[in-house]
């Protein structure tokens, strides 16, 4: 065998065994936001402010907080003890927490016990990932040939996007096998998960545990060369903490919001604001994914013969003068109003409708009414709405007539009517009928549940934006390890490059749904309740475009041929 | 391009302490709005946020005076220029 077909088997060996601990790390941290609406009802009480806190706690401080310091006491350690045995311990504690969190009761069971528990679990999933990624990087970074660095770290950028493909589809296999309400049930199929994930994490230990250290690492310790104080060294002195901060404000900043916001954000947009129901939604970004991961190892293997510097910042100009076309296409291929010509009535089913009276206010009752929409290019939307109606007098137990004006099925402006007969105390049944409207209040905003179930030409299209979006996401974030890993000397490497790469993505990055949505109920007024739904992308194309401003000026466009010193 | 590099340091020094100012004021305004029942909640998140970006932007203040102190007019081009303090 040739040196060089050697060299790639163990290179191969390194990056898969790099790449699937990473890989299951970044599964364990998606899987809780994914099922981050049925984890609260099992581990929070409902209606509770306290429980609120904790939520929100369990999202915004493992993200934002414990991922940043996470970075700092890992990369610490990676400098101090070596890569192999800091990657290997955040492994263990990822998924030691992440199985954990599968087997706590919910609160109906331990009570408060139960979302504290879960919050300790999820601080320690954001210590671990805040120490994964730059010991995974940096490992395989100093084992790889300085003519292939970008080909070979691109391995690793995969395993972010590619741990998110495998939650999606984990959680969809489960859900579709076992139905929402069983799988939505305190011991239902939603922790399944999370105990699949002590089974991916024993195979990566074992494959760990094979692995030497880094040849860089060890030839700087058997020095003697290694850091006494990496945190020191690494943001106290001014040569190295220039570089740390060229690398979060000039690349990784705008690396951060385009990864958010072409996967989670595309496929929050898709849901919450387009209506596209879970499965459509979540399949998108399942197709989209497997399609354009492939570029991740394109752009990394490019880099290593144009330099880093332009295919980031390209990509992330792409991403900036591109995000409102994109996002408006979403919002025009799920429109109401343009399929209101196509609804093929012989399909379009009758509205059901069910009220009950409130339990406590016999004159008050809540009506939901539901109705599918039938188009001719097979696309089907289904209305719920919901509303709560004030009557002049007390009907339980008797049997009276009231009647409710909804649009009709077909969405169309003509209006449609129906009865409601209270026959019991808490039950009123509907038909359709007789006008007698004795309401004499009703909500000022009635609820509107849509969900689109979208028709094939659609369904593709939208996976071609989104697919889009992700090219854009793996030329900003395929030869990011490699320009990481040049940036910063051998001795303070994996706590150097840690921080800016966790504050980015963390911090920026994570932050794009909330500061998101903020921005677009600054757009909401009077005249127009819903507000500017594309608004909330002015925050990432804001950060994106500052981070191409600084990038485009101070970087260099380097290759930086020898990593060992 | 140095001298473009020194006086854009000036834009990322006024940057930061706007950015930080701009948080503080919708911090105050979204948690002014916020009802009693969920005050503590958007309280916690602000207070997050605050914490979290208050360092950034102090860390961009910094990058500005390095900019504009030609920090950045030469890149280094080996471990050596940043590990020999």
């Amino acid at each position: 065998m040739s040196t060089s077909k050697t060299e790639e088997k163990g290179m191969g060996f390194i990056i898969g065994a790099s790449s699937v601990g990473t890989l299951i790390e970044w599964y364990d941290f998606y899987i809780f936001g994914m099922l981050a609406t049925i984890i609260s009802k099992q581990f929070f009480p409902e209606d509770s402010g306290t429980s609120a806190l904790l939520s929100t706690l369990a999202i915004f401080a493992a993200g934002f907080i414990v991922r940043p310091f996470g970075a700092l006491v890992f990369g610490r350690l990676g400098d101090l003890i070596g890569r192999k045995y800091t990657f290997l311990l955040t492994l263990i504690l990822m998924g030691g927490s992440t199985f954990a969190i599968g087997l706590v009761p919910g609160f109906k069971t331990i009570g408060w016990a139960a979302p504290i528990i879960v919050l300790v679990l999820r601080l320690i999933q954001g210590l671990a990932l805040g120490g994964e990624y730059g010991g995974a990087a940096t490992y395989v970074a100093e084992h790889a040939p300085a003519n292939r660095r970008g080909y070979w770290t691109s391995w690793i950028q995969t395993t972010a996007t590619l741990g998110l493909f495998l939650a999606l589809g984990i959680i969809l296999l489960i859900r579709n096998k076992q139905g929402v309400e069983q799988f939505s049930g305190e011991w239902g199929g939603w922790r399944y998960p999370f105990w699949i994930s002590l089974l991916l994490v024993i195979v990566s230990i074992i494959i760990r545990m094979r692995m030497s250290e880094s040849p860089m690492f060890a030839k700087v310790k058997a020095e003697g060369k290694t850091s006494v104080n990496p945190l020191k060294e690494s943001f106290g002195h001014r040569a190295n903490f220039k570089m740390v901060l060229l690398a979060l404000f000039g690349a990784v900043m705008g690396q951060g919001v385009v990864w958010y916001t072409g996967q989670f954000y595309a496929q929050t947009f898709i849901e919450n604001i387009c209506k596209v129901n879970f499965v459509d939604s979540r399949n998108i970004l399942l197709i989209a994914i497997l399609f354009a991961t492939p570029c991740f190892i394109l752009f990394g293997a490019l880099s290593d013969r144009v330099g880093r510097k332009w295919i980031m910042l390209i990509g992330m100009l792409l991403a900036v003068f591109s995000y409102r076309f994109v996002y408006q296409k979403f919002l025009d291929y799920t429109s109401i109003a343009a399929k209101r010509t196509m609804v093929d009535l012989s399909k379009t089913t009758q509205s059901s409708a069910t009220a009950s009276i409130d339990a406590k206010d016999k004159k008050k009752a809540t009506i939901s009414v539901k109705y599918d929409s039938v188009y001719t290019d097979g696309a089907v939307y289904s209305f719920t709405k919901t509303d709560t109606l004030h009557f002049a007098t007390d009907y339980a137990g008797k049997t009276v007539t009231i009647g409710y004006i909804i649009p009709n099925k077909t969405d169309t402006t003509k209006l449609d009517t129906i009865t409601v007969n209270a026959k019991k105390a808490t039950d009123i049944s509907l038909a359709n009928g007789i006008t007698y409207i004795e309401v004499i209040k009703k909500s000022a905003t009635p609820g509107v549940v849509i969900e689109k179930s979208l028709d094939s030409t659609t369904f593709w299209k939208m996976v071609g934006w989104v697919f889009l979006l992700i090219v854009f996401v793996t030329m900003v974030y395929g030869p990011m390890a490699a320009f990481l890993v040049e940036l910063f000397p051998t001795k303070i490497r994996y706590t150097s490059m840690s921080l800016p790469y966790h504050i980015g993505n963390g911090v920026f990055g994570g932050l794009v749904p909330f500061l998101g949505t903020l921005i677009v109920e600054f757009t909401k007024t009077k005249d127009n309740p819903a507000g500017d739904p594309l608004a909330g992308l002015w925050y990432p194309i804001g950060v994106a475009a500052l981070c191409f401003v600084i990038g485009a000026i101070y970087l260099r466009n380097h290759i930086d041929e020898d990593v060992m010193d | 391009m140095n001298a473009l590099k020194k006086y854009l340091g000036i834009v990322w020094i006024l940057l930061s302490p706007s950015i930080v100012g701009f948080l503080i004021w919708q911090a105050a305004d979204k948690i002014g709005k916020a009802t009693e029942a969920t005050k503590a909640n958007v309280t916690l998140q602000w207070t997050i946020i605050l914490i979290i970006f208050f360092p950034i932007c102090i860390g961009l203040m910094i990058f500005g005076y390095y900019a504009l102190k030609d920090a950045y007019d030469h890149l280094p081009e080996s471990s050596a220029e940043i590990t020999d303090y």
